[in-house]
């Protein structure tokens, strides 16, 4: 396969994938925005969007104040973010585009039709919670799509497992920055612990990566830092946590070594990835450090996505 | 003689009787009731959108993707028809193969006298870095798009060979499965010759001329200029029936004379190139050198011979409109046969009696730019105003010889939906012919064009036309 559609199909993949991400994060913004400040605490929690979604930089500099507006303005529609959704949308159309011979009939439209579909909304619409509903399930069901017409349709060769890695890096990196941005509110604290302060925050991380039921369904207790902390790291049960998407993601690295009959550093920095998440115990981490743990997860896996890009995709 | 001459409808004759090919079609015809006819044509809309199929109009920054229109009624060419225009099209193929591979080589036509020396030297799309090189296997057009236009029962012409990098036959299959799709019992009472098999012919003919250096199993590609291109779609298209590499110039470099493409598994070695990129851009080494969509070193690969381009470097030497006036002398001297195509009278603005004659009938003439395409920089003397004939002689009298001048013809038309119902629109047809190591081979059709506006007879996709689906009856 040509390296450069490989590395289209691992981008397009990406970047579905941090739209849906976006979406959530506007979602379970606007409903703790919603709760009464006994209940959300004082933060401001459209400054926290835009740091979960990692462009706090950016948006500082458009805007004065993070405010519902200026914020869902920018992750939603910006095209001066070049992370907003709607750019997501353009990128993965324009990379489909570039690779239409590599997609699926199937996964094309789905794309396709996402970005025709993208021009119905529009920022001032969405100030009604109504339009803002349907936009956001707009976009989760465009990442569902595409992913499951990826899933039903592709060829299981190389063209799926670049298209799946792209998924999982983007992920891990997403899962790993909300829990960055809230890692204060995971640590034990005595004043807050099993307060109501917290729980409305805790559950709104479990809500940015669909994890609320899942956290029932596993642990089956009222939510504890920690065991958010768990299911989101450790957990390989929990499809959106790290040491899930390393499962993947060394999966088909191996398909691919096994394919082309040779393996590089891409697997290797994969492996020691996947150990260590394997090795690890929470407890550990939380005595360690749990923000040293996840700004390191974030380099390498930033390392591990420049090496497949070296590796295969130049 | 503008307007005089009658104009012949495909379907329906001047007395009202229905001609043999279109006699299912017309009872259809009547029977469908026109908002029908809209509604599918709204569903093929639909699915061209939805299928991607859309094209650039270069300048036209406020939509970078449009449509081009589909007009639902199918236009009818009977078996014999079909079979005289196929003798037509390979004959003259064969002939702009001998000639380019004459006037790259011996230039035996030059020296008889048949075609002026400075058509061929001072044409800009002669290539002096092809003198005197060898293309494999001899053929340098294997993919060619020959314009025809009818204006009677018995007479076609060709309007304009394209030997460089014809485009469209894209829609040619898809507006074929669209019809399948939507008029199923059309089909059932038509025995419709398929063309389906165009993209397994072009594969075909691609491997009939891999460089013998190549493997028994050559890799081919298809090379774009990239997104922005206005056949894009088209590009990955193909590429995809194909089942070959949609590669764009940054995907390939050339080491010690041989290509490779960039793969996720390493280099791979890269046999026949079918390109859809002019020859301007192909080797910023040995042409633009600001291009980025080419491959450098390429054409030393080419001279080497390890690689074949589809269509060879050079060919718009013989397809220019200047050297097109010359081709019932070129059919005759290199096959030693009469042309079985016509071509439209054309008068030679370079030769001062003609163009003298051209400028004193501007206003019934179509004068053309020889290297003009797409519909652009031409005039249609009756449809144009006194100013702009004005303007035109002047360019016409600063460079004749970039000019040719053709009578109006009077097109064949055929039933088109519009907005006021069915009627007829002028249409021309673009057959497209492959020419591999073993033989020729044309799928029975091609592209024809609409011109969508009443009494217009530009078909062109730029300026507004549309096309349908071409259906050659199976007796």
């Amino acid at each position: 396969m040509l390296s450069r559609t490989a590395d289209n199909l691992f981008w397009l993949a990406r970047y579905v994938e941090r739209a849906e991400y976006l979406a959530r994060i506007i979602e379970a913004s606007t409903r703790l925005a919603n709760l009464p400040s006994a209940y959300a605490g004082t933060s401001n929690e459209w400054e926290s969007a835009v740091a979960t979604a990692g462009c706090a930089n950016l948006f500082f500099q458009a805007h004065e104040k993070a405010t519902r507006e200026t914020v869902i303005d920018f992750l939603a529609f910006s095209p001066d973010n070049p992370s907003s959704i709607r750019s997501c949308f353009e990128t993965a159309r324009t990379n489909a585009r570039s690779v239409r011979t590599a997609l699926t009939g199937e996964m094309w439209d789905a794309i396709n039709s996402a970005w025709l579909e993208l021009s119905k909304y529009r920022a001032s619409g969405l100030n009604q919670d109504e339009h803002l509903t349907s936009f956001l399930s707009f976009v989760k069901e465009t990442g569902l799509r595409f992913d499951g017409s990826a899933y039903r349709t592709m060829l299981r060769s190389d063209g799926y497992w670049f298209s799946r890695l792209g998924v999982m890096i983007e992920r891990a990196d997403n899962t790993a920055r909300i829990l960055d941005v809230k890692y204060h509110v995971l640590l034990p604290d005595a004043e807050h612990v099993g307060g109501s302060l917290d729980y409305f925050q805790w559950s709104a991380i479990l809500r940015a990566v669909s994890a609320l039921t899942a956290y029932h369904w596993v642990y089956k207790e009222s939510l504890k830092p920690w065991l958010v902390a768990d299911l989101l790291i450790l957990n390989d049960q929990m499809p959106r946590s790290l040491a899930a998407c390393y499962e993947s993601i060394v999966r088909n690295l191996d398909s691919l070594s096994l394919a082309y009959g040779r393996q590089g550093p891409a697997q290797r920095s994969a492996r020691a990835i996947r150990t260590r998440l394997e090795n690890a115990r929470i407890d550990d981490i939380f005595q360690s450090g749990l923000h040293e743990f996840v700004s390191d997860f974030i380099g390498e896996n930033n390392r591990l996505g420049a090496a497949i890009t070296q590796q295969y995709l130049t | 003689m503008a307007g005089t001459a009658p104009i012949f409808d495909e379907m329906t004759l001047a007395d009202g009787a229905v001609r043999p090919a279109y006699e299912t079609l017309a009872r259809w015809l009547k029977t469908i009731p026109t908002d029908l006819l809209a509604t599918r044509s709204r569903e093929a809309e639909a699915l061209f959108r939805r299928i991607g199929i859309t094209f650039a109009v270069y300048g036209d920054a406020a939509s970078t993707e449009r449509l081009i229109p589909f007009d639902v009624i199918p236009r009818i060419l009977t078996n014999d028809e079909w079979g005289r225009l196929s003798k037509g099209l390979t004959q003259r193929v064969k002939a702009i193969n001998a000639f380019l591979n004459d006037v790259y080589s011996k230039r035996e036509i030059l020296r008889a006298g048949l075609v002026p020396e400075d058509l061929v030297y001072r044409n800009p799309a002669f290539r002096p870095e092809m003198n005197q090189q060898p293309v494999p296997h001899g053929i340098y057009v294997m993919i060619a798009g020959i314009d025809i236009v009818r204006v009677d029962a018995d007479t076609f012409y060709v309007l304009e060979d394209n030997a460089r990098t014809p485009s469209g036959v894209s829609y040619m299959l898809e507006n074929r499965e669209v019809m399948i799709r939507l008029f199923p019992e059309l089909f059932s009472q038509h025995r419709v010759a398929p063309v389906e098999n165009y993209t397994d012919d072009l594969l075909a003919t691609m491997k009939s001329v891999a460089p013998r250096s190549a493997s028994s199993d050559p890799t081919c590609v298809l090379l774009t200029p990239g997104l922005f291109n206005s056949a894009y779609y088209e590009h990955t298209f193909l590429a995809d029936k194909l089942g070959v590499e949609l590669v764009e110039g940054r995907d390939l470099f050339v080491k010690a004379d041989i290509v490779y493409m960039r793969t996720t598994e390493g280099p791979k070695r890269v046999d026949v190139i079918y390109r859809r990129l002019d020859d301007d851009f192909l080797d910023p080494l040995a042409f633009r050198p600001d291009s980025a969509l080419g491959v450098p070193g390429i054409m030393s690969a080419y001279h080497a011979g390890n690689v074949t381009l589809a269509n060879a470097v050079g060919t718009g030497v013989s397809d220019d409109k200047a050297v097109y006036s010359y081709m019932p002398e070129i059919v005759k001297f290199y096959l030693g046969e009469e042309p079985i195509l016509k071509n439209v009278p054309t008068h030679r603005c370079r030769e001062p009696d003609e163009l003298k004659y051209v400028l004193e009938n501007l206003a019934d003439l179509v004068v053309k730019e020889v290297h003009g395409s797409g519909g652009y920089g031409m005039l249609i003397g009756p449809k144009a105003t006194k100013a702009e004939i004005e303007t035109f002689r002047d360019k016409l009298i600063k460079d004749p010889a970039g000019f040719i001048a053709q009578p109006t013809l009077a097109l064949s038309t055929c039933p088109t939906l519009v907005d006021e119902g069915v009627a007829p629109r002028h249409v021309d047809l673009r057959p497209y012919v492959l020419t591999g190591r073993d033989k020729v081979r044309i799928v029975p059709g091609g592209l024809t064009r609409v011109a969508l506006k009443e009494g217009s007879l530009v078909v062109n996709s730029s300026q507004g036309g549309g096309t349908k689906d071409t259906w050659v009856l199976d007796s």
